[in-house]
């Protein structure tokens, strides 16, 4: 089930982060800086990894809403993790069209190649995976995309697969 | 060939810049809209196009409009749905990624419409490579003239940002779109009011799909009545097909309404048939929601006319022999697919993007998968057939948003078309672990099935 998890670590908002807020709220109409909720979750989680309570509080405070109006909407949107992930979540569409051309057997290969199961992180903390719905990029099938700027992979093979993460190793000590 | 009003210059290089996209007369129908036309006369032009709304309903674009009301002193919105969710489309992600400022010109027209100040492009959260291609081009336009304040001298102001989501297939729902534009949970109302009168903010507001808004730029350029000269009956324009699963050339087409389904799927210049040489043995016609046809009833009508992509001939037939045009996501299924697995993999995906608040739904789409899960394992009974109909056919009509009906129709017409292959998983159990079902008899010649309640 999904619960909210808090963490140790600080939290604290830059002040380039804050700005960024800034600018999303400049959108809506004055009081319906609400709105600015589901854009702001993604900058969050592009900074910090995932959604933690701590994290979630900050954004209540900052836009003036009190805190489970932050919790019900990370936890309804399948974007937001509630708990920590690896540094490269990849995230495999399994809906029908992508399954019809192999889908299913490209998430077998990432489980057995990464040796973690979905949603488990990887000892070095770098990966993670899971299955999500549909991506509407199914002429493209099968496909996986990395957060936080969902950069997307067409036309997987198991071959292409690994070259991803042995990219993604490499990346990752840069 | 047929002309192409939507993706007519999508392979000219550097089309998603503002400069090459304007030498090819991008723009054109806002200098023509906001210099020489009222805002009425604009919503006239597309009533008279005949277009319908591309995202899958169907409903004509321009009567949409008409029904916004206009208070005096009340802001007014449009909202582009760009929340692309329904298994087997990908049009809009194409169309935005290739050739944004399409999008951002039939914002632009539409918006003056409609009266507009504020727009936004509701994005699925997914796309961010598309929210930063839009946002690029939307900052070209504005440094350009063709946003802000005063366009091009008209004294017309528009402001128009792009909204990510969050990951939920039911803020395809406009309503449940306009909740989540508001930064809550996608939970669809309860209507009416319809969004017409009280959308976003409580203000009047229409939500349209891209493509219905990308087809504004030809409907304007060209006049209404010149789109609605292409297609067929009430289905005019060109309509945006994303193809899909088994077929040999699997991508984006831009067709005439009213083409043959049969040149649509075995023609080179289209789906160039099944890949691998394989047999065709279903079509999802529409986007996951809509009823899955066997081969021959897809190829021909019950009265063995040959179908045509239209929204009328589609549902030729109604559920018992037809289908929907839907969203014009195309998924070809060869021989060796199961349906019965499709079918739990379909039922998974609306129990998952249920959005919970209604018990028919919630409850229901859970049911159906379990269901489905053990027919497809093996351990399925006889007796599941009948309780799957019986289930959908009470989540159907019973919930407040379309994705009720939306999960029940896939179940339903699996079950009245394959109904063969389901009992095979039950009186087979082992066999039908091992292997699939195969192709069966629904390459024959058509026998006409009994009528279902």
């Amino acid at each position: 089930m999904l619960r909210v998890e808090t963490t140790q670590a600080p939290v604290e908002f830059s002040p380039e982060l804050v700005k960024q807020f800034d600018d999303i709220v400049s959108r809506y109409p004055a009081g319906k800086q609400k709105s600015a909720l589901l854009p702001i979750l993604h900058l969050v989680q592009a900074e910090f990894g995932w959604l933690s309570s701590a994290a979630m509080d900050k954004v209540a405070e900052y836009l003036k809403l009190q805190d489970i109006e932050v919790y019900e909407v990370a936890t309804f949107y399948s974007m937001y993790f509630m708990r920590p992930q690896g540094k490269y979540v990849l995230e495999v569409c399994r809906t029908g069209p992508c399954c019809l051309v192999g889908a299913e057997k490209i998430m077998d290969h990432i489980e057995q190649k990464l040796g973690v199961k979905e949603g488990e992180v990887t000892a070095d903390g770098l990966f993670s995976w899971r299955g999500v719905e549909c991506l509407a990029a199914c002429g493209y099938g099968p496909v996986l995309q990395i957060g936080p700027e969902y950069t997307f992979y067409e036309n997987l093979t198991n071959s292409s697969v690994d070259q991803l993460i042995a990219d993604l190793k490499v990346k990752s000590n840069n | 060939m047929a002309r192409k009003l939507l993706l007519e210059h999508i392979n000219v290089p550097g089309i998603n810049t503002f400069d090459v996209y304007r030498s090819k007369g991008g723009y054109a129908s806002v200098e023509k809209a906001l210099k020489t036309m009222s805002p009425d006369a604009v919503v006239e032009e597309v009533k008279k196009s005949g277009l319908r709304g591309r995202g899958g309903a169907g409903f004509p674009t321009g009567m949409k409009w008409s029904f916004l009301a206009k208070p005096e002193g009340v802001a007014r919105y449009l909202v582009c749905n760009a929340d692309e969710s329904e298994p087997g489309t990908f049009k809009d992600r194409y169309l935005m990624t290739y050739i944004p400022h399409l999008l951002i010109e039939g914002m632009i027209v539409s918006s003056f419409a409609l009266g507009a100040k504020v727009s936004y492009i509701y994005v699925r959260g997914e796309m961010m490579p598309q929210i930063r291609i839009l946002e690029k081009a939307i900052a070209e336009a504005k440094a350009k003239g063709f946003l802000g304040k005063n366009i091009l001298g008209s004294g017309y102001d528009l402001e128009l940002y792009v909204q990510p989501g969050g990951g939920a297939y039911i803020c395809g729902e406009e309503t449940a779109l306009l909740e989540s534009l508001e930064g809550k949970r996608g939970n669809p109302r309860i209507k009416p009011p319809f969004p017409a009168i009280a959308g976003l903010y409580g203000c009047p507001t229409v939500v349209n799909n891209v493509e219905s808004i990308a087809a504004v730029v030809p409907i304007i350029n060209e006049g209404g009545e010149e789109y609605a000269k292409v297609g067929i009956g009430r289905s005019t324009g060109t309509k945006l097909i994303s193809a899909g699963g088994n077929v040999k050339n699997p991508g984006v087409y831009e067709i005439d309404l009213g083409l043959p389904v049969e040149e649509f799927l075995y023609s080179d210049e289209y789906c160039g048939g099944i890949a691998n040489g394989k047999r065709l043995k279903a079509v999802v016609a529409g986007g996951s929601s809509v009823p899955i046809l066997p081969a021959n009833l897809f190829l021909k009508t019950i009265n063995n006319e040959p179908r045509l992509m239209s929204y009328e001939s589609l549902a030729d037939g109604g559920f018992v022999s037809g289908t929907m045009m839907g969203s014009g996501g195309f998924i070809a299924f060869d021989e060796d697919q199961c349906i019965v697995r499709n079918t739990w993999n379909f039922t998974r995906f609306y129990h998952h993007e249920s959005c919970g608040q209604c018990s028919p739904c919630r409850e229901g789409t859970g049911w159906m998968e379990k269901v489905l899960h053990r027919l497809e394992h093996g351990h399925g009974r006889l007796s599941d057939m009948d309780l799957l109909v019986d289930v959908s056919k009470k989540i159907e009509g019973n919930t407040i948003c379309p994705l009720g009906d939306a999960a029940a129709w896939p179940v339903a017409s699996a079950i009245r078309h394959f109904r063969d292959e389901f009992e095979w998983h039950v009186t087979n159990p082992s066999e039908a672990v091992a292997r699939n079902y195969g192709i069966a008899h629904y390459a024959d010649p058509l026998v006409k099935p009994e009528a279902v309640a």
